[in-house]
């Protein structure tokens, strides 16, 4: 750590001379009025990057929504959206871009009352640094660890503790150097490779573009020169080559290349490379741009590669360095940031975006959830909105990566919903569980089609859901019998038998709901293996769930059918007195009472018994079965 | 000017000499200026995130509005896809009220990449008459523009459409996503926006809903003309200095491109020499006097400019917070 002291800063205020130094991408935090609006207003406006058209629009604003008096109020032009005006809160990420001689700016603003933590990690993850802010009259304040911790576990290294509102505190060193030793004392713990205390204040600009006369205890240097000359090379020339393959460039017969952006490391013609999934090695053959080919390409360069072999690459492939190949698992530990109301349950299948691929993929367990503001350990079976936690995921097939603190482009990856599309969640791999290319499946002499042939009948699940009491259970016995009366080969698992046995340990959270139906899904697919047509007679409430049965199967081998009595009747049937129970509040999670079931979209089969009889339903279940050729 | 083969010829119709597809440039014609790595990085990310929605949408469509940022997003595709040539056609929405050359421009264009061109009129629109003299700037906007380009959207069932709109332009597009998720109907809800992490899209849609995609977020004015001139990339003549026949209207330099716009009592025609900073419906868009005849003197001139861009727009002062309600409405 370097820090506190400044001979790292060489620059005179005066003279901002020397070599451009490239992009720099930096957050903001702080808590509510510690003034990172402020901050990033005075920015702009002493960059001279408020135009006199803005500052009219500025000052009508201020005297109309402002804070400040008489006095501009710089908040006023970084707080973007209409709504956010009104009610003189930020609700979202807003980027702002400026400029000096030496270097471009693009300032993340991450504040807000909400979101704050799926904000802030959204800002982080394409930061170089981060500047957390600090009410001189406050100090060190909770927020501020949770802040320096986000930062953290998204991978920044450069932090500038900005003490603001210094004026409020007379100026005063003694003031500072007792917030910045509060701070030193507990970021020791934190990966941060530069920790710069500032003393500043935003407002009256004192340290921000120009120095403050006011601090003559003060030599190091101003907030933007610290900027202007923070080295941030991520090394990621220095780290093994990787190559997310994008998009398959094939204009005609003769040219098929692969586009993509180098992720990291350097590639030059005629190097070898090795598909990181399959393992096929080949070599580079061309580095080809619009600008003509190119020698070699650097981390951040898009560019189109073409192979000198003919091997099997597409989009989703990673292209590596054969002597340092990344890990290709099916399984690995990660931490996983929450950002959407419904909880992370583990057991439900995502869709899981890792580099160019995209990969069905689960929670296998949450370790431990991180209470970001005491950074302590908490044992729990979901995770909620704004919530971090240490999981085991699976994926349907094996990914490769680099661990997040060795790479930000190959160790990262989102969650998606598989129903509203959301991003649910981000991730950063900390290490692979084992390596998947160990473990080979049993090759079988006897498959499923052998099985099939002799029994006569295809191999199904035949899965009811509805509601408790609908009568799920009375058509599936029903179901059953004409089909062993066909001379099939069948099984039944149904929900209240199989929780006194395999499911005895799972309750009725929504998290033990997801894993209930997980193992039941697996052993209906064991049964299907065995060629026999199993029923399942489960509430199975959720989408997710259901669907994530009908994926452990082939095609046509999941058929959905939905026993749809209104709940009204179910609620006079009551044939376990379970309703009354749970409406008189002696059940929790009851569904259809304090817990949803989310209604088949596309159920193979739907029957209803609130008019016929359930031998009617069981009767057109087995004609319908006759239809799908499942039995003859 | 082009071939079938999709080979281009520069203005002395000599072929280009490399590659199989498009040429963007004269082999033996150097940059004039070499790009600064920050102009590279902003290259290559605008580039990542085109191939990207090429890769991930069934239908997707370029928006393209005529504009320097339209011509730099243009030439970043043809270079992103190289030597293939994007993989999507490009969409103008014609307000029938855009300035003569800059539909020249339009076609010159496109016939020099050999790129399939849409253009679509709102029909209803046409048919109301409505235009930007006598309806108004906010309803001409209104049904020429943001219902036009929904029509358009709809009509070809495109699920994903890039627009050249950057974060630095406005207040409320500082905090537009990459990929902005529109549900059914092309609404833009600004609370209910995918958080962008890394550079990981997520490009997941159902049926119906649709993405806007902004390759050049994270531009500034500055950065679209400095590349244009390291890169060579043709624009409209509007944009550089000269002797045009302008009125003075509420204190702005509005150009008559044709005799459709009637000088109003005590208005009089007089040959200034303007130019453009932001170019759209001729009636809508003010010149600013300037000497700016090149490349080199509009960097120069917008490295002490006082106005932002977007002053010259008489769309955006309608009123507070104007860019946001369009958006929500579906504007881009």
């Amino acid at each position: 750590m370097t820090a506190y002291g400044h001979e790292q800063v060489t620059v005179s205020s005066g003279d901002r001379g020397g070599p451009e130094k490239g992009l720099l991408r930096f957050l903001t935090c702080g808590s509510v009025d510690d003034g990172k609006s402020t901050l990033i207003g005075r920015l702009l406006s002493d960059a001279k990057l408020i135009f006199e058209d803005q500052l009219a629009a500025l000052k009508r604003d201020s005297r109309k929504h402002g804070t400040t008096g008489d006095d501009i109020d710089f908040a006023l032009l970084v707080d973007g959206l209409e709504a956010e005006r009104e009610q003189g809160i930020t609700i979202d990420v807003a980027y702002r871009f400026f400029s000096t001689p030496r270097r471009s700016f693009i300032v993340a603003d991450t504040p807000g009352h909400e979101q704050y933590t799926r904000n802030m990690a959204t800002g982080a993850s394409n930061s170089h640094a981060a500047v957390i802010l600090i009410d001189a009259r406050k100090g060190v304040l909770t927020q501020t660890r949770r802040h320096s911790y986000i930062c953290s576990l998204l991978g920044i290294r450069h932090v500038v503790l900005a003490v603001n509102k210094i004026d409020l505190v007379d100026f005063s060193g003694e003031r500072f150097h007792h917030i910045v030793g509060d701070y030193l004392g507990f970021a020791q713990a934190l990966a941060f490779s530069s920790i710069t205390p500032l003393p500043v204040s935003a407002r009256y600009g004192h340290n921000i573009t120009t120095r403050s006369e006011r601090m003559c205890w003060y030599d190091g240097p101003t907030l933007i020169e610290h900027l202007e000359e923070l080295d941030v090379t991520d090394g990621l020339d220095g780290k093994p080559f990787r190559f997310p393959v994008q998009w398959v460039n094939r204009p005609n017969l003769d040219f098929r290349g692969f586009s993509g952006t180098v992720a990291s490391g350097v590639v030059r013609a005629g190097d070898p490379v090795v598909v990181a999934a399959s393992g096929q090695e080949t070599k580079i053959a061309r580095i080809v741009t619009a600008d003509g080919d190119l020698p070699e390409a650097r981390a951040g360069e898009a560019v189109t590669l073409t192979l000198s072999d003919e091997v099997d690459v597409a989009r989703g492939d990673m292209l590596a360095e054969p002597q340092a190949r990344p890990e290709v698992v099916d399984q690995f530990a990660a931490q996983v940031l929450w950002m959407i109301e419904e909880p992370m349950l583990p057991g439900r299948s995502y869709l899981m975006r890792i580099g160019t691929k995209y990969v069905p993929a689960r929670v296998t367990s949450l370790k431990h959830k991180t209470d970001v503001n005491t950074l302590e350990h908490i044992a729990a079976k979901t995770l909620g909105l704004n919530e971090i936690g240490l999981c085991n995921l699976s994926t349907a097939t094996p990914v490769a990566f680099d661990p997040y603190a060795e790479n930000r482009e190959t160790g990262a990856f989102v969650l998606i919903d598989r129903f509203t599309h959301a991003t649910a969640g981000a991730g950063m791999i900390t290490f692979g569980l084992r390596r998947a290319t160990n473990i080979h499946r049993q090759a079988l002499l006897v498959d499923k089609a052998a099985r099939t042939r002799l029994n006569g009948h295809r191999p199904a699940i035949l899965w009811f859901t509805g509601l408790s009491g609908s009568g799920k259970s009375t058509i599936a016995n029903i179901v059953e019998r004409e089909l062993l009366a066909h001379g099939a080969h069948t099984y039944m698992l149904d929900g209240d038998n199989v929780r006194h046995g395999l499911n005895r340990d799972l309750g009725f959270t929504d998290a033990d709901r997801v894993e209930n139906i997980r193992r039941v899904g697996e052993v209906a697919r064991l049964f299907v293996d065995a060629g026999a047509i199993v029923l399942c007679s489960f509430i199975s409430p959720f989408r997710a769930e259901r669907r994530m049965v009908r994926e452990l199967v082939g095609d046509g081998e999941f058929i959905e059918i939905h026993v749809d009595t209104p709940l009204e009747i179910c609620q006079q049937r009551d044939p376990k007195g379970l309703y009354a129970r749970a409406l008189a509040g002696k059940i929790k999670n009851f569904t259809g009472i304090d817990s949803p079931y989310e209604t088949p979209e596309n159920a193979e089969i739907v029957v209803g018994t609130s008019k016929g009889s359930a031998e009617d339903a069981a009767g057109h279940i087995v004609a319908a079965l006759r239809e799908r050729q499942v039995i003859s | 000017m082009t071939k079938s083969s999709g080979t281009i010829f520069d203005g002395n119709s000599r072929p280009a000499v490399r590659g199989t597809g498009t040429e963007l440039r004269n082999a033996d014609t150097p940059s004039r200026h070499a790009l600064s790595q920050h102009l590279k990085r902003l290259e290559a990310e605008s580039i990542g995130i085109i191939r990207e929605v090429a890769a991930e949408f069934r239908n997707p469509v370029m928006l393209y509005s005529i504009g320097k940022d339209s011509g730099v997003m243009l030439h970043l595709a043809l270079k992103a896809f190289y030597p293939s040539k994007p993989p999507f056609p490009l969409l103008h929405v014609d307000t029938k009220w855009k300035f003569r050359d800059m539909i020249r421009h339009r076609d010159e264009i496109t016939a020099r990449y050999g790129l399939k061109l849409l253009v679509h009129t709102n029909p209803e629109g046409l048919a109301r008459g409505i235009n930007p003299i006598a309806s108004g700037s906010q309803l001409h906007t209104q049904v020429m523009k943001t219902e036009a380009l929904k029509q358009a959207l709809d009509q070809w069932e495109f699920d994903a459409a890039f627009g050249g709109a950057r974060r630095d332009e406005e207040k409320s597009r500082a905090k537009e996503r990459i990929f902005s998720f529109r549900s059914a109907g092309h609404v833009w809800d600004p609370r209910n926006q995918r958080p962008e992490l890394w550079n990981l899209y997520n490009t997941r849609i159902s049926k119906g809903e649709t993405i806007r995609v902004f390759p050049l977020s994270n531009w500034t004015e500055l950065d679209i003309w400095q590349y244009t001139r390291a890169e060579q990339i043709p624009v409209v003549p509007l944009y550089f200095a000269a002797p045009r026949p302008v009125v003075e209207r509420d204190g702005l330099l509005i150009m008559r491109d044709d005799d459709r716009m009637p000088l109003k009592p005590g208005e009089v025609e007089q040959v200034r020499t303007v130019r453009f900073r932001s170019l759209g419906c001729y009636p809508l868009s003010a010149a600013i006097e300037s000497q700016a005849a090149t490349l080199d003197d509009i960097i120069d001139e917008m490295l002490i400019a006082r106005t932002s861009e977007r002053s010259g727009r008489l769309i955006d002062s309608d009123e507070a917070a104007s860019m946001e309600r369009k958006k929500r409405e579906g504007y881009f």
